[in-house]
């Protein structure tokens, strides 16, 4: 391997072949100048801690579309199941349907996407770089998992050059590659990305026909105001066997996998707990317009005003876009005060497009999008505090004059 | 009166083969080399071609632009050799020693008469101003200017740091005279900083103002201890000595005599017997080296510690500010799988599958491998747990990096030196090199501004 690392150095497809060598080894290179020594961790191993945090969650994801798929089916026959864990959770048949569905959106996204790197990195001649590690785990956890492969690979295309490659590569984007490509999918095929047949598998290509099955989410249910039709517990909602984006469903795994990340100090708290207060603030002041009666039961935004305020933290993809999008540094705000308000908007913003989105309820990529672009802005004005404290130390500066200056007066004075 | 300065952003950075409090002799080098690297921003104009004579304290060559600052022979003999690179720069002067050594003797001065003037022409005559640096900038000081106030830190919290506790001992009368003449030269104080529960000579001087210092590195740096007691202003001015360096001015001024004489620790884990030795300026490293032995084959030489010093070879020469020599292991080689297996023998500021922060006692053997490629900046928040000073620190990179002055000035570049990003380069996820970025960026703001 070193051999051939060497043997192609300088030469055109040197990146390409790189990428493969770092993948496999630490490389040999050593520090000049500056510090001599280095911290352990690179870049690789903060892209692998987040990938290990969402590997629990593509597992559940797996077996959850099974589940998915043979609830609806059962319910079509009208025989609603009733979640036995062992027996018909974690089995053979679920994740065989998780095998054939979910890991080759997968597949797609990362192949596609580390083409497309790749290419860019031998086009411009610099190292291919880590940042699709972790877009590309995210991206089939926030798909429905009907998405056609072709549509998916699409997207991820049009994520990665014009979310990423065109600002100049990981490090640079003004946007959240992944949801980049959520929002693609979402404007480009609308109809593949909402409504109540997308989100278990086989039900759009079953509708109309005489097993047609369906899989609505808690979101749809909210918004046509059918709260009552659900049949969903909220230990359901919590811990995941609930309809909905491939990976964003099990609150409980998306909060032990935020955990990690905190506690490996690799994702901001501060962004996270920021974004819990802002959604249940937004949250807490809809149940209050409801209780004051200014929202009766006949506004079309009843049903999802009246939803407990803490509900909506377990349910669609609120908490996975606060613990694995909201905290992405590079398009996130990046002061520390900056991260406060930065999420607190996120939260709140989401709540509130959930809300009062009629074609599509749910708001987490489109505030996260939102925020992204405003991150610099909050940037801009927390770093002024500090320049403006700067500014006002000045005006207490002692300059002392310089030794010179008295003589250059004292000649003038001669000279006159 | 003290004013106590807590730090609590930092980190510590503890190594294998800290110097054993126990001094040495070392030989005495054949070859003494001034490495005019050390001296940044200074044009030298030759005084003495090659195989002229010296002697100890006379003056090789003067600085361009300040005709009265003269840079001494810290030996005195034949200067055998004059170093040039690119477009005839001067790199090294080489003086091959004598047996017998001759001083250039001055006329003492009574600091306790003399004026500001007075004091400034013999400190430039007799070759100890460039021991004096100037902030902002971090270069040799003018000695045309006046500073707010002067600085000088006795804590030394770098990773195996000469212990000043120990090598500062006896010195008391140099350092006093050495303070007695900065004194007259600011209208401000003269801030002195010693460990919280050391036992510093410093501590019992006159004339100052004390400082306890106490928390993680880079709390023994000066530019931290600036910033948390009087911070620089744009148009401010102060100056930094280093304690070691004020037993030579004050050695000169009482005896009248140069004297290049300095205790060096001598560390790193690929060092046998890591200890104190007693040499000069300029002497050849490997005249000490070798007496404590090495215990690798493949190893590096480091001029200071191992975030800011300078990267040297066994026959390479201590360094003029230097009072460290560090050697570590080379790290060109492979690791397997890396990037993502559980890390237990590095430091690490992060707790992804490594486990430096179960142990913060713990000393580790760090060879030079830079545990990554580099990359451009993505993670944030990282610098800010380390960096104690009220700046942003990414910030004020990124606007070296687009030599933005505006932004450099508003940002607080004036408050800080390169070393005071060593930590950030060190603990830095994408292999950002910190320090050359922010000399960069003030060389550029001295060229534009002044």
């Amino acid at each position: 391997m070193h051999e051939l690392k060497l043997k192609y150095q300088g030469k055109k497809m040197a990146p390409a072949f790189n990428a493969f060598h770092t993948f496999l080894f630490t490389p040999n290179e050593t520090t000049h100048g500056g510090t001599h020594v280095k911290a352990a961790d690179d870049l690789k191993r903060t892209m692998n801690t987040v990938i290990m945090a969402l590997v629990p969650i593509l597992i559940f994801s797996m077996f959850n579309a099974g589940y998915q798929y043979y609830a609806a089916i059962d319910a079509a026959n009208g025989t609603p199941r009733t979640l036995s864990l062992f027996e018909n959770f974690l089995t053979w048949d679920n994740f065989w349907i998780g095998i054939i569905k979910v890991l080759p959106l997968l597949v797609v996204s990362y192949g596609v996407g580390l083409l497309v790197e790749f290419i860019f990195a031998v086009i411009k001649g610099h190292e291919v770089e880590e940042g699709y590690l972790v877009t590309g785990m995210l991206v089939p956890l926030i798909v429905p998992i009907d998405t056609p492969l072709w549509m998916l690979a699409v997207a991820v295309v049009f994520g990665v050059v014009i979310g990423k490659e065109v600002f100049g590569g990981t490090g640079m984007n003004i946007l959240n590659p992944a949801l980049t490509i959520r929002a693609f999918l979402f404007f480009a095929y609308p109809t593949w990305m909402s409504g109540d047949k997308v989100w278990v598998y086989q039900a759009v290509e079953k509708a109309g026909g005489p097993d047609a099955i369906s899989g609505e989410t808690i979101l749809g249910f909210l918004a046509q105001n059918k709260g009552s039709e659900m049949a969903y517990s909220v230990s359901d909602m919590f811990f995941g066997f609930i309809p909905g984006s491939v990976g964003e469903t099990s609150t409980l795994l998306i909060l032990l996998g935020g955990l990690f990340l905190i506690y490996t100090k690799i994702a901001s708290w501060r962004i996270m707990l920021s974004a819990v207060i802002g959604s249940l603030v937004m949250g807490l002041i809809f149940n209050q317009v409801v209780d004051m009666g200014w929202v009766t039961e006949t506004s079309k935004f009843y049903g999802l005003m009246s939803f407990d305020f803490w509900k909506h933290l377990i349910i669609g993809g609120l908490a996975f876009g606060i613990v694995f999008m909201a905290t992405d540094p590079v398009t996130g705000a990046q002061t520390n005060r900056g991260k406060w308000i930065y999420g607190f908007f996120i939260g709140f913003i989401s709540v509130m497009i959930r809300v009062f989105n009629p074609a599509y309820p749910e708001g987490v990529f489109l505030a996260i999008l939102l925020m992204n672009v405003f991150a610099p802005t909050i940037d801009h004005y927390v770093v002024q505090g500090n320049i403006k404290r700067r500014m006002k130390r000045l005006k207490n500066a002692v300059i002392l004059p310089k030794d010179s200056d008295g003589k250059a007066e004292e000649l003038k004075a001669e000279t006159v | 009166m003290s004013k106590d300065i807590r730090i609590k952003k930092g980190l510590n950075i503890n190594l294998v083969g800290a110097a054993e409090l126990t001094t040495s002799k070392a030989v005495l080098s054949n070859v003494y080399t001034i490495n005019l690297d050390d001296f940044h921003g200074i044009i030298p104009k030759l005084l003495l071609k090659e195989g002229a004579e010296v002697k100890t304290g006379e003056a090789i060559f003067y600085n361009k632009n300040i005709e009265d600052m003269h840079f001494v022979s810290p030996v005195s003999g034949e200067i055998v050799e004059i170093v040039r690179g690119a477009r005839r720069r001067i790199l090294e002067i080489k003086i091959l020693a004598d047996k017998s050594q001759d001083v250039v003797e001055h006329k003492k001065l009574d600091v306790e008469k003399a004026s500001k003037e007075d004091v400034k022409a013999y400190l430039l005559k007799g070759g100890c101003w460039p021991f004096i640096k100037q902030r902002p900038y971090d270069v040799v000081a003018n000695p045309d200017a006046t500073p707010k106030a002067i600085f000088v830190s006795g804590y030394a919290s770098a990773p195996l740091a000469a212990d000043y506790d120990y090598v500062l001992k006896g010195k008391e009368a140099q350092l006093q005279a050495a303070i007695a003449a900065l004194g007259k030269m600011t209208p401000g104080k003269i801030h002195v900083s010693v460990g919280k529960d050391g036992n510093s000579p410093l501590a019992a001087l006159k004339g100052i103002e004390l400082h306890k210092v106490s928390g993680p590195h880079p709390a023994g740096l000066v530019g931290t201890q600036i910033n948390k007691i009087d911070p620089i202003n744009k148009g401010e001015l102060v100056w930094v000595v280093s304690p070691q360096d004020l037993v030579l001015i004050g050695e000169f001024l009482l005896t009248g005599k140069f004297s290049a004489e300095r205790l060096v620790a001598l560390a790193g884990s690929t060092v046998k017997t890591p200890k104190y030795y007693l040499t000069k300026i300029g002497a050849e490293i490997s005249t000490f080296l070798y007496a404590s032995g090495v215990n690798e084959e493949n190893f590096r030489v480091i001029n200071g510690d191992v975030l800011t010093g300078s990267k040297s070879r066994p026959d390479g020469y201590l360094g003029y500010y230097n009072n460290l020599v560090t050697v570590i292991p080379e790290g060109d080689d492979y690791e397997l799988f890396g990037w993502n297996k559980p890390v237990f023998n590095k430091i690490s500021n992060t707790r992804a599958l490594t486990f430096s922060w179960l142990q913060p006692n713990k000393k580790y053997d760090l060879n030079t491998n830079t545990n990554g490629e580099h990359r451009a900046f993505v993670v944030t928040g990282q610098y800010e747990q380390v960096f104690p000073m009220d700046i942003y620190p990414m910030q004020l990179l990124k606007a070296c990096m687009v030599k933005d002055l505006d932004e450099m000035e508003q940002l607080g570049l004036y408050e800080v030196a390169p070393e005071d990003f060593s930590l950030t380069e060190f603990i830095c996820i994408s292999k950002q090199p910190h320090q050359k970025i922010i000399r960069e960026g003030l060389d550029l703001l001295q060229k534009e501004i002044g």
